[in-house]
């Protein structure tokens, strides 16, 4: 199954974190993603949340929000996609990635045609 | 009990056996639980209706599987112009016919299916209904009472669920070694979870006994996992609790607490299993949860032998459980044990710690356990308080009425 995982953290735990190992850590990370198979593809980082811009269309009104989505301490930071047999392997990426320790992953099924689906 | 009813429920649990094996290997090879008991459901009905009354067929799998691929095919027949679903009950058959060309060979997943029933992706009050659903057959209906939910809601938890094994890609596998221990806590706990409903249930005509259902899950585990020393822990736990169920309530259907229960009214025979059980699991390597409870439960029956109570083993055991769970139940449990070797005030002293605790604020055993101690304290007021409180939190008429005997004999003393 192809699994995207939505890599959540806290952008200030993660800048207090040491910079070095943090980054080789991913780096490593990264590489071990590549190195999986085809289905795998290594994270897009986003820039951080004070980046962001949210565009919502009410009665044909378009209404912009500077800012994310929703204003939490965990920020949407990135994704990356793991093909995998099952979830408890997908469980196993999401702990790898050095994110994990500063926040969450969240585990996404994508979205397959029903036709043959269940097997 | 006649013997007809005896063999009828022979008969029915060589049915629920025969349903779990096939739904376990169905659900495993296309990880879809709710489809593979659609496919066997009709079969399973049939054999639960038939069985009772004409008999155990020799080979029940294959009676099963015989009975499934025949509706199968006529739902097939019936669903021809809908396009949705046909493919899957198509491959559902045809697993269904490789299987019963040799039903012997058909290999055991329950395991593998109570461990994904048991996944930490569902949601945790979920998961025991989920085991006792797939893997014995039983009914939104027969579960929803002993889980306090409405029979529609569990019935549509027990779909979600289903789906989000399928959908999340929760795994059909016996967990690798490393992982096994924590893993298998979660399946433990959902069995003993079936358990614990099904001890206060009140048995209703009809409705199978959640008790004895866990339990027999509990051997299969056991069966399945024979080098697992928890689950033997479990099950001893299990059957301890079972061998005093004749004396937990009196006469008149009182609750009556563990240190008043007449001990001759104990069955010897499961006490003798939950011994033997738990000595095999302590010989297995280092205490569990489920052994350490399972070894209070052994301290407790020795006032059976001897006439009096072993409250310092109990004590030393509780200290153990503890030292492992942290958890405030095993800080009351303790207690009480405590106020036997120690006295009321020492016990008061052990709970004090539970009284920031804001789950106990509506926990009915803290409030009962807080005012049986206070009362011994001989701090009749401060007492009353609590038995009030308990009575309130109380769902079970029995123990409501004991703890009113309580409270009226505090306010009198």
């Amino acid at each position: 199954m192809r699994y995207m995982m939505l890599i959540h953290h806290d952008e200030a735990a993660m800048a207090k974190a040491p910079q070095k190992e943090l980054w080789s850590d991913y780096a490593a990370f990264n590489e071990a993603l590549a190195k999986a198979g085809a289905g795998h593809t290594s994270g897009e980082r986003l820039q951080p949340s004070s980046a962001a811009t949210t565009v919502r269309v009410d009665s044909g009104k378009t209404g912009v929000l500077d800012g994310p989505y929703a204003d939490t301490k965990e920020q949407f930071a990135g994704y990356f996609f793991v093909d995998v047999p099952d979830l408890d392997q997908a469980i196993a990426w999401a702990a790898r990635c050095p994110s994990s320790k500063y926040g969450s992953i969240e585990i996404r099924p994508l979205y397959v045609e029903t036709a043959g689906n269940w097997k | 009990m006649t013997e007809s009813t005896e063999a009828g429920r022979a008969a029915e649990r060589v049915a629920r056996d025969s349903y779990g094996r096939l739904v376990a290997f169905l659900a495993a090879r296309t990880r879809d639980v709710a489809g593979a008991e659609d496919a066997l459901g009709e079969a399973f009905a049939a054999a639960l209706r038939m069985w009772p009354t004409d008999g155990v067929p020799d080979n029940p799998d294959a009676w099963l599987l015989t009975v499934a691929r025949r509706r199968q095919t006529d739902a097939l027949r019936r669903r021809k112009t809908r396009k949705s679903g046909e493919e899957h009950v198509m491959l559902i058959a045809d697993e269904i016919e490789a299987a019963s060309a040799e039903p012997e060979a058909i290999p055991d997943r329950r395991l593998a299916l109570m461990f994904a029933c048991a996944h930490p992706a569902i949601e945790r009050g979920m998961r025991a209904p989920l085991i006792l659903q797939t893997v014995l057959g039983l009914t939104a209906l027969n579960i929803s009472a002993a889980f306090l939910i409405p029979p529609a809601t569990m019935g549509q938890r027990l779909v979600r669920a289903k789906s989000r094994i399928h959908d999340a890609g929760i795994p059909f596998r016996v967990p690798d070694k490393e992982e096994l221990a924590e893993r298998l806590d979660v399946v433990l706990d959902a069995i003993y979870a079936a358990y614990t409903k099904g001890w206060t249930e009140i048995g209703e005509a009809g409705t199978p006994d959640l008790a004895d259902e866990a339990i027999w899950l509990g051997r299969l585990l056991v069966s399945l996992l024979p080098a697992e020393p928890e689950a033997k822990g479990m099950l001893a736990l299990m059957l301890y609790a079972e061998a005093r169920r004749p004396a937990r309530r009196d006469a008149n259907g009182a609750y009556v607490p563990l240190e008043q229960q007449d001990t001759s009214l104990w069955d010897d025979s499961l006490i003798g299993m939950a011994e033997t059980l738990l000595r095999e699991a302590n010989a297995g390597g280092p205490s569990g949860r489920f052994q350490i409870e399972a070894a209070i439960q052994s301290a407790h029956t020795a006032r059976r032998m001897t006439g009096i109570p072993n409250w310092p083993a109990v004590v030393q055991l509780y200290d153990h459980l503890l030292a492992l769970t942290g958890s405030p139940v095993v800080v009351l449990n303790r207690a009480v044990a405590l106020a036997e070797r120690d006295g009321a005030d020492a016990a008061l002293a052990a709970i004090e710690v539970l009284a920031a605790d804001k789950r106990m604020a509506s926990y009915q055993p803290y409030w009962a356990a807080r005012g049986h101690l206070l009362a011994r304290a001989g701090r009749a007021a401060a007492a009353a308080e609590a038995f009030t409180l308990a009575i309130g939190l109380s769902a079970d008429d029995a123990v409501r009425a004991y703890l009113h005997r309580q409270l009226a004999a505090t306010l009198d003393g």
